[in-house]
């Protein structure tokens, strides 16, 4: 196999990882909203319930969360493709992480704010939308950026339910060509260019919102 | 009629009673300083006045309108202007979005006019020409001018100040008073408490003493030099030798 050919083979993958992890992500995304808001505004039932997931999930590991949806779940008769079963399960294990990221950045903005908001007259939902959800989504940018980096990093471990993700298409390429070193050297630059250079995406992203006077993380004057 | 009246205000922490059972009334265009030693609830009774801490016990009346009890606190929120001590300004939105988010949201003014009435009261305070910084970009005495504006741009029946420049480098406290004065100069109906007594005795034309959670003796700027209460006295006299 030729240099070409094994990258081609290589992109495949990385397609499928991608796949994973945009899904994934955005799935956590989705469920992390209502999770976090119900943490941090709930009444106490709900501050139980939010708050156990989050405990529950968090104390799990992803590769048992995937062993439980796709090799135990069928024993009561749902049943996933591999593809579906990672993206659950990577999803799930994630929303854990998103929700205690937006739970962090509505509780960073200072209460004064609030308190001034109520003073002005504001009512409750005024307040949220116009104090706190726009400074906790800035706070929440750089957060959710590292937790994506390790979401996509943690698609690798659908490997294990036999998702043909970059790591299993070098693991393929790797039992015909007796290279492990070259390929898994050839998946980890490709895990790390994505990571990278997503980091430098939302790097400008978060510039361009910053709130002026606030210095900017890493760079202070 | 009376702009504010406070009828027998208590509030108590689990059962410690922080204030206990506190009366005044305030008139149009008064200016009126509450001084005392601190953790006294001074300031919780100012935020019982627009209800940011809800009070236990006592009346409070706007303009003769019930505050306490009424279910939409908002509504009289809006005609009580508040300065705080942290400032409290919204990090997020430059000087002149500070002053005109609330008649924007609250009074539902068109945008242009909300705009017309911040820049008003940002020359006001002197800060016209920095009205498209943001908070982080000011130093803390024009943070404290933008919260005055911020609070006037409602055009308040009356404002709370609850230690304005307590939190201000002993440069910067000067400006802040001088906003102050001017507004009690025009007329502005003013409750302020502040440890900055000989600003008291400029300002106020009522000074309140007091102490645990009660008032021990209220009167003219007078009081100051000649207290008649031995409390007034020694809280006095121990600000003297700290000077």
């Amino acid at each position: 196999m030729d240099l070409l050919s094994i990258l081609q083979v290589l992109l495949k993958g990385t397609l499928i990882t991608a796949e994973l992890a945009v899904i994934s992500f955005a799935m956590a995304f989705v469920i992390a909203i209502p999770f976090s808001l119900g943490q941090v505004y709930g009444n106490i039932p709900i501050k139980i319930i939010t708050t156990s997931y989050e405990r529950i999930i968090r104390g799990v590991p992803l590769l048992v969360v995937m062993f439980i949806i796709f090799f135990g779940f069928p024993s009561i008769g749902i049943r996933f493709d591999p593809f579906t079963a990672s993206v659950l399960s990577l999803g799930i294990c994630s929303s854990a992480y998103q929700s205690q990221i937006f739970r962090g950045s509505l509780l960073s903005v200072p209460n004064g704010q609030i308190m001034a908001g109520q003073s002005l007259g504001m009512k409750g939902t005024q307040i949220f939308i116009h104090i706190t959800l726009p400074q906790a989504i800035r706070f929440s940018i750089a957060p959710l950026t590292n937790e994506f980096t390790i979401v996509l990093k943690d698609t690798s471990f659908a490997y294990a339910l036999g998702v043909t993700e970059l790591l299993r298409e070098g693991t393929y390429i790797i039992s015909t060509t007796y290279e492990p070193l070259l390929i898994y050297l050839l998946c980890a630059a490709i895990y790390f260019i994505i990571t990278f250079s997503t980091n430098s995406i939302v790097r400008r992203v978060e510039k361009r919102f910053a709130i002026h006077g606030f210095e900017f993380r890493g760079e202070r004057a | 009629m009376k702009v504010l009246e406070v009828r027998n205000l208590k509030k108590r922490y689990d059962s410690n009673e922080i204030i206990k059972g506190i009366s005044f009334e305030m008139e149009k265009g008064e200016t009126v300083v509450v001084i005392g030693p601190s953790g006294t609830g001074k300031s919780t009774m100012l935020m019982c006045i627009n209800r940011l801490i809800e009070p236990d016990e006592g009346k409070i009346f706007l303009n003769g309108e019930e505050i306490t009890g009424s279910k939409h606190p908002e509504i009289f929120r809006q005609r009580i202007g508040m300065v705080f001590q942290e400032f409290n300004l919204f990090n997020h939105l430059t000087v002149l979005d500070n002053v005109r988010i609330g008649p924007i949201k609250v009074k539902k003014l068109p945008k242009d006019i909300a705009t017309k009435v911040a820049i008003e009261n940002l020359k006001k305070v002197g800060l016209e020409s920095r009205m498209n910084a943001y908070p982080a970009q000011l130093s803390g005495g024009q943070k404290q001018r933008v919260g005055i504006a911020r609070a006037l741009a409602m055009e308040p029946q009356l404002i709370l100040f609850d230690e304005p420049t307590s939190a201000l480098d002993p440069e910067l406290v000067g400006e802040v008073l001088e906003v102050i004065k001017k507004l009690a100069r025009e007329g502005m109906t003013m409750l302020i408490v502040t440890h900055e007594l000989g600003f008291a005795r400029d300002v106020a034309d009522r000074i309140i003493f007091m102490e645990n959670g009660e008032i021990i003796e209220q009167g003219g700027p007078e009081i100051l030099a000649n207290p008649l209460k031995e409390r007034t006295k020694q809280f006095l006299a121990k600000f003297r030798e700290g000077r």
